[in-house]
């Protein structure tokens, strides 16, 4: 049976570097994009770009560090 | 009585009554003409107060209509109609009836023009709610239900007790804006934030709404949440503490969604995230910012039931609704897997979906006011949004490992309610005009300036990066997480018991020092062992922890 597009390890190929090429692009187009920054954090260079990045990655390790403390099996509240 | 026939909310409650006597095509032509009825009568009807009846010497009014109410009710019915379509074929007519109960109930909350008829109809949708989730049918419904009517009976007692203050100082039932500066307004506040889902009792919604059947969440995400913003809009706008109240439940969300491992819970802990956003519009209070709050609630409803219906095609035809038991599902469900990811755009406010249009207005009132931390926070917010929900809920259920699932696309009239709301995302977002004009203020605002659309695809395109760089440490497992209801189900239980023990130890000790009688003891002992007895008293228990925890917070 063929497999489907999404699991075919060219396609998975082009999809990554589809991923890359856009981020390459939002990057290029803050030299040609005339923005009005409201704050003063928002005038370095690609401010959106990193700070979204960085809230995230940010995030996620906040989840894990809580995750430490409030995870349990989840027949928890069965026994 | 030709103004209850109008009267929206009535019509669905009236017509939620009858459901059980239909069968077959009857039925689901009775359930989609009821909303399309409803919705004939909002807009027919003129602005202002209408409706009125005499009750305990006080003059309710029924409806009071603006443009406000105008816009909740359209969104109301728009989601019972929806609802109805996806789930006309499979639902139970229980749970058709007590949807469209509970739908008829916001409703009037809705159109309430006093305080009294609002509490009666709060209560109203606390009730069908819960048996919205009854109506599935499961033991582990039963149990969350009873939970959920705990909490929510609390909430409407807190509310009682505000609105009898209020009236009895003021002396008027009027609902109007008004000022948290007295206990009354107060405690009014307090019961309406609990239906908001705000702190601390957020964890009712978590718990409950994953435990209905997969059509239930649908209709339940659409109604209690947001008749909670709509009250607050309307009673408490430019409440400071709102917007601290709407950035904990936004993180809130968004750290709970990031660890959990049910979809449908994922999606209960984004509509908290989602009513953070609005909270916090509404406290900031600009008229741009209730604008925002308004129109949020709007789509939101529309791209979060789009969302659950998505996970509940998935539900019903796999049965299964962990990400560790998913994955690959794009495969065989392409409608599900397109129409879901339309949703998860859209509540990542993605440009060009509904999300995006409305968002913005909140984010732009807080650079209005100057609030960076706000604004910070937020930005910060949009783009985990799209971490969580926009990336998790997809990629974990259609795409990630292969499951070896190969299940079909539900049937026709489930992808058609899909479809129909994917549709509106992409509609209200590529026309933002056809939203700005039904909002309470006119709005100046241009979503779609290149450099605002710019920065936000940043903002989004390397969350996305964080999300694949960071995969590996967001994987599912089977856990669950513990929340506020810890206290009420498992310290309070644990405490009771060891109460009881110590005192039929105490018991069994006095009679044996004493040597009367045997039965007494025994008796003690019996009632222990007795199980409906202990969950009263555990029911009882849990209502007194409740009442404590608020008292003390």
């Amino acid at each position: 049976m063929k497999q489907n597009w999404f699991y075919r390890k060219s396609s998975i190929r082009k999809l990554w570097i589809g991923g890359w090429v856009l981020l390459a692009l939002s990057l290029i187009a803050e030299f040609f994009v005339k923005l009005h920054p409201h704050f003063k954090l928002e005038e370095i260079f690609a401010f959106h770009a990193w700070f979204g990045f960085l809230a995230c990655v940010g995030m996620v390790i906040v989840a894990r560090l809580l995750g430490f403390l409030i995870r349990r099996k989840d027949d928890y509240y069965d026994m | 009585m030709i103004c209850s026939l109008m009267h929206p909310g009535l019509l669905l409650i009236l017509s939620g009554l009858f459901i059980p006597l239909f069968k077959g095509t009857a039925r689901t032509v009775f359930i989609l003409i009821i909303p399309l009825l409803a919705l004939a009568s909002t807009w027919s009807m003129s602005p202002g107060n209408s409706c009125s009846i005499e009750y305990l010497g006080f003059e309710l009014s029924m409806i009071y209509m603006d443009s406000i109410s105008r816009l909740f009710i359209t969104v109301f019915a728009l989601m019972v109609f929806t609802g109805s379509l996806y789930c006309c074929k499979q639902a139970r007519s229980i749970e058709l009836s007590a949807a469209f109960i509970y739908a008829g109930g916001s409703i009037s909350v809705v159109l309430a023009g006093d305080l009294i008829t609002l509490f009666i109809f709060w209560e109203l949708m606390a009730l069908a709610s819960t048996l919205v989730i009854w109506s599935t049918g499961t033991e582990s419904s039963r149990r969350a239900g009873m939970r959920y009517i705990v909490v929510h009976l609390l909430g409407g007692v807190i509310l009682m007790a505000g609105i009898a203050a209020y009236v009895q100082q003021t002396g008027s039932i009027e609902f109007n804006a008004m000022q948290a500066d007295s206990l009354a307004t107060v405690l009014i506040l307090c019961g309406f934030l609990l239906n908001a889902g705000a702190p601390p009792l957020t964890a009712w919604l978590a718990d409950a709404y994953p435990e209905t059947s997969f059509s239930g969440m649908v209709f339940l995400s659409a109604f209690t949440t947001k008749t909670a913003v709509y009250v607050l809009l309307r009673g408490f706008p430019g409440t400071d503490i709102l917007i601290v109240i709407g950035l904990f439940m936004i993180f809130y969300g968004i750290l709970y969604a990031l660890l959990e491992n049910d979809i449908r819970r994922i999606l209960a802990y984004s509509i908290i995230n989602q009513v953070g956003f609005m909270m916090c519009g509404i406290g900031i209070g600009t008229e741009m910012a209730l604008n925002g709050a308004a129109a949020h609630a709007f789509v939101h409803i529309i791209y979060k039931a789009l969302m659950l219906m998505s996970a509940g095609s998935v539900l019903y035809m796999t049965g299964k609704r962990k990400c560790t038991d998913l994955g690959g599902l794009v495969q065989s469900m392409p409608v599900t897997a397109v129409c879901g990811i339309i949703g998860a755009l859209a509540i990542s406010s993605f440009p060009l979906t509904s999300g995006f249009v409305t968002k913005s207005l909140i984010t732009q009132s807080s650079i209005d006011e100057h609030m960076f931390w706000v604004w910070l926070l937020l930005q910060a917010a949009s783009a985990a949004s799209f971490l969580y929900a926009g990336l998790k809920f997809p990629w974990f259920v259609f795409f990630h490992k292969d499951s070896g699932l190969r299940p079909d696309d539900p049937p026709w009239n489930m992808q058609l309610g899909m479809i129909l709301f994917a549709f509106l995302c992409i509609l209200l977002g590529a026309f933002p005009d056809l939203l700005y004009a039904m909002l309470p203020y006119t709005v100046n605002y241009a979503p779609y300036t290149i450099a605002h659309t710019f920065t936000h695809l940043q903002l989004m395109f390397f969350a996305g990066l964080a999300f694949f760089v960071m995969l590996p440490y967001m994987k599912s497992s089977l856990t669950i997480s513990l929340d506020f209801d810890w206290f009420y189900r498992r310290l309070g239980p644990q405490l009771f018991i060891s109460f009881i023990q110590t005192l039929s130890q105490v018991g069994q000790h006095l009679a044996a020092e004493l040597g009367t009688i045997r039965s007494a003891s025994a008796l003690v002992t019996r009632s222990v062992s007795n199980l409906s007895l202990a969950f009263n008293m555990r029911m009882v228990l849990l209502v007194f922890a409740i009442c404590l925890m608020y008292i003390l917070f």
